[in-house]
Parts: C-alpha cells; structure tokens; sequence
C-alpha cells in the first residue's frame, strides 16, 4: 500500500493519530514495559476509527476522494488494462486537446476504442491537459474516435473523471456547447456497444459527452452529477458554504445512481479510496468491462442502438405526471 | 391549463395603472418602461411588436404562450402534454424545498412546466411548434420538460411534421440532479431520430440560452436562428470571467458573435421570425422530393396529412 501524501480535512483526526504512533514506534520499546501495549492499543484504535469513517462516507466526503490527485487516472487505467495501445490525436478541425484521451487498445484480447478524461499527476502535466477540462476539440476528438469504433466495429470503452468542460473565451467562441451535443447525438445513434467507467468526476455536460451508452460503471467513490455541489451552493445559498449539503441533496454517488436506474455496476473500492490500494481496484474494474464487453457483444447493433434509446426515452419516465 | 384558456384568462386580465419607471417589464398595466432604453412604452404597443421596444429594438423576454402565437398561423395551434409536470423525483431541498420552487413557478406563469409544445401550421407547413419559458424557473430542464421536447421531435417523426423550438433557458434543472443532465442525451437521441427520416427542424435562440440545454438538442438544429442580442454559450459569462481571470471580448456570447464564429445562422429580428422559419420551411419541406429521399420529407402545405 503507497504511502499518501494528500490527506483530505475529514480524514485529519486519522492522519494526527497515526503520526502519535509513528513517534511511539521510534521509542526504545525495551526501557518500558507498556509501551508494546500502548502501541497495539493505538493501532487497534487506528483501525477502528479508519473503518468508522470511511464505511459511512458522506455523498461530499466521496466528492473529495473522486478529486483526489492520487487518484488512479484515466490513464493509469489505459496503461494497466490494455495492451497495444495506439494513441489518436486531433480534431481535424482545430488542434488536438489533451484533455482528452482517444486511442486504440486491446483488453482481455477485445480491440476498443479508449476514450477518457485526461487528469495529469503533477502540475506540468495537469497545466497541459487543462486539469482533465476539455476544449471544444477534446470533443471533436472523441466524436471522431467513436465514429471510427462505428465505422470498424470496434467497442468503446469510455472514462470519466473531469471537473466539466472548460468554461474559458476561446472554449465558447469555439462552440463549446455545440461540441458537446454532437457527441451525444453520436452516442446516442452509435452502431457500436459503448462501456462507461466513472473513475473520478463526471461534471456535468463535460462528463456525459462521452458519458453514457449501454453500461455505466461506477467506481464506489465516482461521482457524476448535473452540477458541482459548490456551484450548486453558490447558486442556491448565494455561497459555496454550503457544499456538502447540496451534495447529498443532488444525489451523485455511485449508490445513488444505482438508484435511479443510471448506473448498472459500483465497483468496490478499498477503505478509504482507490488511490489507497489501487491494484485490486484495476482487477474488478478490468473484470466488470470484459463482461460488459462480451455481454454487449452478442447484441446486434440495431437491436444494441434501440435498447440505448429505448433506455434514454425512459430516463425521467417514471418523475413525470400527465 | 390549455393554451386556449390562458390567452382567454389573459385577455380578461384587468390592466392597472402603474407609475412608469417603478420596474422595467411589468406583468401588469398599462405602461412598461423598456430595459434597453429606458423609453416609456404603452404596453399594448410593445406587445403588438411581440415584446420589442419600438423605441430602440430591444428584445424582451416573452411568455411561452405568446411565442407559440406569435409563430403559429392564426387559430392552428393545439396544445400537446399541457399538464405534464415534474414529481419532485429526488426530494430535493437545499435552501429551499424544490416542491416549493415548482408550486411557485407554476402559480406564477400558469404553465405546468417550463415548456409548450403543440402542433400547428406555420405558414402552411404542418409543425410541430415548441417554445420555452424562462419564467418557469429559467425554463430549466427537468424531466418533465426532457420528456415535453422529447414527445414532442417522437410525434413530429411519427406524423411527419417539420419542428420549429424557440429556446431560452439557464441550463439542466439542477433539482433534479443526474435524471436532469441525462434530458440533455435523451433530448439529443430524438433530434437525431427526427433527422434521420429527413424531416426538418429550425431552432430559435432567445435570450438567454445557456448549459446544458444549448449543449443539446437546440444546437442540432439543421438551421439555426438567433435573436438580436440573444445571450447564448455553454457556460456563463461570469463563470467564464471568474475561471479565465480574463475581461470578456465585446459582443461574447452575443447571438452576433456566434453568427461570427459561424454557429449560427442568422440574426432575425422577432417580428421577422415567423416569415425566416417559413422560408426555411418552404426550402427544406419542398413538395419536389427527390425519388432517393422519397418517402421521407414532410408534408406539402394543404397536401396529405396536413
């Protein structure tokens, strides 16, 4: 298990005792007596306290794990699930935005098209891939990558983790919005299975560009949501106090979207995050698209496009009265 | 409420006198002042100029109800899912209880949503008409309103109809959190449906069209007009200065400047709206259909189905 360096504010209680038990362990445990005693009293207490908290996250404590910079990202994910990868780059149109993730890669011997939200893990490579926000030719891109899985019969394996698309002057003047709902017109009529991963975020119109088709999976501390909690506060509370409360009221975690029918899969993660113990994460995570990909499979296209539709017009259904 | 009953409610509404200059845009009385201006306006002046200020040209917000009419051919529009209505599906309360907001929204407009749809004839052509009303709570999108625009692209396909959707609204209805955002794709998936049998759809932008709404179904439009001045982009204008710390060109985001950056294609002025969609409409629904797409355009005015 990595050590971590981010220790996020309601883990700070955890975090101040295993320092004390650091510094009791560097005492000499031969002089006193009690002292081994003390220690295993703590680490119990440690671990107690650890399954305590992080059994009973709340919906805004999850936020905070799926922002996590530890993380496993996009393309940690693309690294350790597939093989043979071939990157795509560009729009065609504009320039190529790395924010966004396009490529070919091979899983479990299934050739895809990877799609994803590209975080980096340092600021170098967070300033360059605009902290995994698109541009108007992220989209372009992935539009372009998903017609070429239509045209090649190739799967789309789709990764979610951005905070949103990017709301800066040349995003808009280059048509953010237009960008964006050209690839859900494109996903929603794609004649190819598509597999959605929530990793991390899934802000908003950003997220669902490349964000729905025939399976969503959800990490346990993914989020996807209509708006962020804070902006939600900001526009509801006329501050972004209060962000936990909007939160649990937008109903965003991965459990929550199991709920409402969204979400197919939550794949367990370990206490207290994904970045805590990353490698059994990528094996359940690796599990749940080989069987979508194979179950998704055996659909032909047509009939694969009619479900997704099918499954959109019904989205609300059951909200609505006549 | 049918729309019938409400212009009827409306016209036996008691006008009032107020001073003019207490608040730009009144609902009641006889004398607005215009917000572009500041000229006094006799009201029914200003409504007869569908809600722009013969002064200066400014664009008002318009009702819903008066949009349709404005766009419809006199007596041909027939309201569609006029009481379809959200249930309040997440229980939502932060603040406020969002029940609450709906209660208040649908006392205050008359409408069940932020959205009417119907079927009528625009300048002969049989359409399916829809329009948005940003009273509504900024004529948002929630379910109810998804499954409006989605029925309404599902019959203009079924009956062969071309659409014609005038937009305006804040975005995604946040109180009904991911079943809202999911309205974007569903609203998309029918918009390509309509498009794949041939029929036409023009788009309207009003004043303001923002999130998540523009990035769906109304920027899919096979023409699409804005009107002057219309605010229209993905995120909003203070979001944008407040992220990019950078002051914001002239004319951002103003329907002009998207003409500009070619996503868009016309500036019409409201009163010249209904003849732009028909000329369109005449084009795009011509009764000449060429044998490789038989079958698949829209009725010709007065012709079968209309």
């Amino acid at each position: 298990m990595a050590a971590v360096r981010h220790v996020m504010e309601f883990e700070r209680p955890i975090v101040e005792l295993e320092r004390q038990l650091e510094d009791l362990k560097r005492l000499d445990v031969s002089g006193q007596p009690g002292l081994a005693e003390e220690i295993a009293q703590l680490e119990a207490e440690i671990e107690m306290l650890k399954e305590a908290l992080y059994s009973a996250l709340t919906p805004w404590e999850r936020v905070q794990i799926a922002r996590h910079p530890e993380r496993p990202k996009t393309q940690d994910y693309v690294e350790v699930l597939f093989t043979d990868v071939v990157e795509l780059r560009g729009d065609r149109a504009y320039g190529d935005d790395e924010a966004m993730f396009a490529g070919l890669a091979t899983i479990d011997g299934v050739r895809c098209v990877v799609l994803g939200h590209r975080k980096g893990k340092n600021t170098s490579e967070n300033i360059r891939r605009n902290f995994g926000s698109p541009h108007p030719e992220g989209f372009r891109k992935a539009r372009r990558a998903m017609l070429l899985a239509e045209k090649f019969h190739l799967p789309v394996v789709s990764f979610l983790d951005t905070a949103g698309a990017y709301p800066g002057i040349e995003a808009e003047e280059r048509g953010q919005a237009w960008a964006i709902a050209e690839c859900l017109e494109t996903l929603a009529g794609l004649a190819t299975p598509v597999v959605v991963v929530g990793i991390g975020e899934g802000g908003s119109g950003g997220a669902l560009a490349i964000g729905f088709g025939d399976r969503l999976i959800m990490l346990e501390n993914a989020y996807y949501s209509v708006i962020s909690p804070e902006m939600c506060s900001l526009i509801l509370f006329k501050d972004p106090q209060h962000a936990a409360e909007t939160a649990s009221a937008l109903r965003l975690t991965a459990a929550d979207l199991l709920d409402l029918g969204i979400a197919d899969e939550v794949v367990e993660e370990p206490l207290g995050g994904a970045h805590r113990d990353p490698a059994p994460v990528f094996a359940r995570v690796e599990d749940a698209i080989v069987r979508a990909l194979r179950e998704l499979a055996k659909v032909p296209a047509d009939e694969l496009v009619g479900r997704r539709q099918e499954r959109l017009a019904a989205i609300g259904r059951a909200a609505v009265r006549e | 409420m049918p729309i019938s009953d409400w212009f009827k409610a409306r016209e036996q509404r008691k006008y009032t006198v107020v001073s003019p200059g207490a608040a730009a845009e009144l609902p009641d009385g006889v004398w607005l002042k215009c917000a572009g201006c500041k000229h006094t306006v006799y009201r029914g002046d200003f409504e007869k100029n569908l809600n722009v200020c013969p002064h200066c040209g400014h664009h008002a917000e318009m009702p819903a109800p008066a949009r349709v009419r404005a766009l419809a051919d006199e007596g041909t529009f027939e309201e569609m899912d006029s009481g379809l209505t959200s249930t309040d599906p997440l229980r939502f309360t932060a603040a406020k209880p969002y029940a609450a907001t709906l209660d208040l929204a649908r006392e205050t407009t008359g409408l069940a949503e932020a959205v009417v749809t119907g079927r009528a004839l625009l300048d002969g052509h049989p359409v399916v008409l829809g329009a948005m009303d940003f009273r509504f709570i900024g004529a948002s999108m929630g379910t109810a309103v998804g499954e409006k625009v989605a029925r309404a692209f599902d019959r203009a396909r079924e009956e062969s109809r071309a659409v014609v959707f005038v937009t305006a609204s804040g975005g995604a209805r946040m109180q009904e959190g991911m079943l809202s955002l999911m309205q974007m794709a569903k609203t998309a998936a029918t918009v390509r449906r309509l498009s794949d049998t041939g029929l036409p759809y023009v788009a309207v932008l009003a004043n303001p069209t923002y999130g998540g709404v523009t990035a769906s179904f109304p920027v899919l439009a096979d023409v699409i007009f804005a009107e002057p001045g219309a605010m229209i982009g993905f995120a909003g204008p203070k979001l944008v200065e407040e992220t990019t710390r950078q002051s914001l060109p002239k004319g951002f985001q103003t329907a002009e400047s998207l003409v500009k950056h070619g996503f868009v294609d016309a500036v019409v002025p409201r009163t010249e709206m209904k003849a732009a969609v028909g000329r369109v409409l005449d084009y795009l629904c011509a009764p000449e259909v060429h044998p490789a797409a038989e079958g698949a355009a829209c009725p010709v005015p007065g012709g079968e189905g209309s």
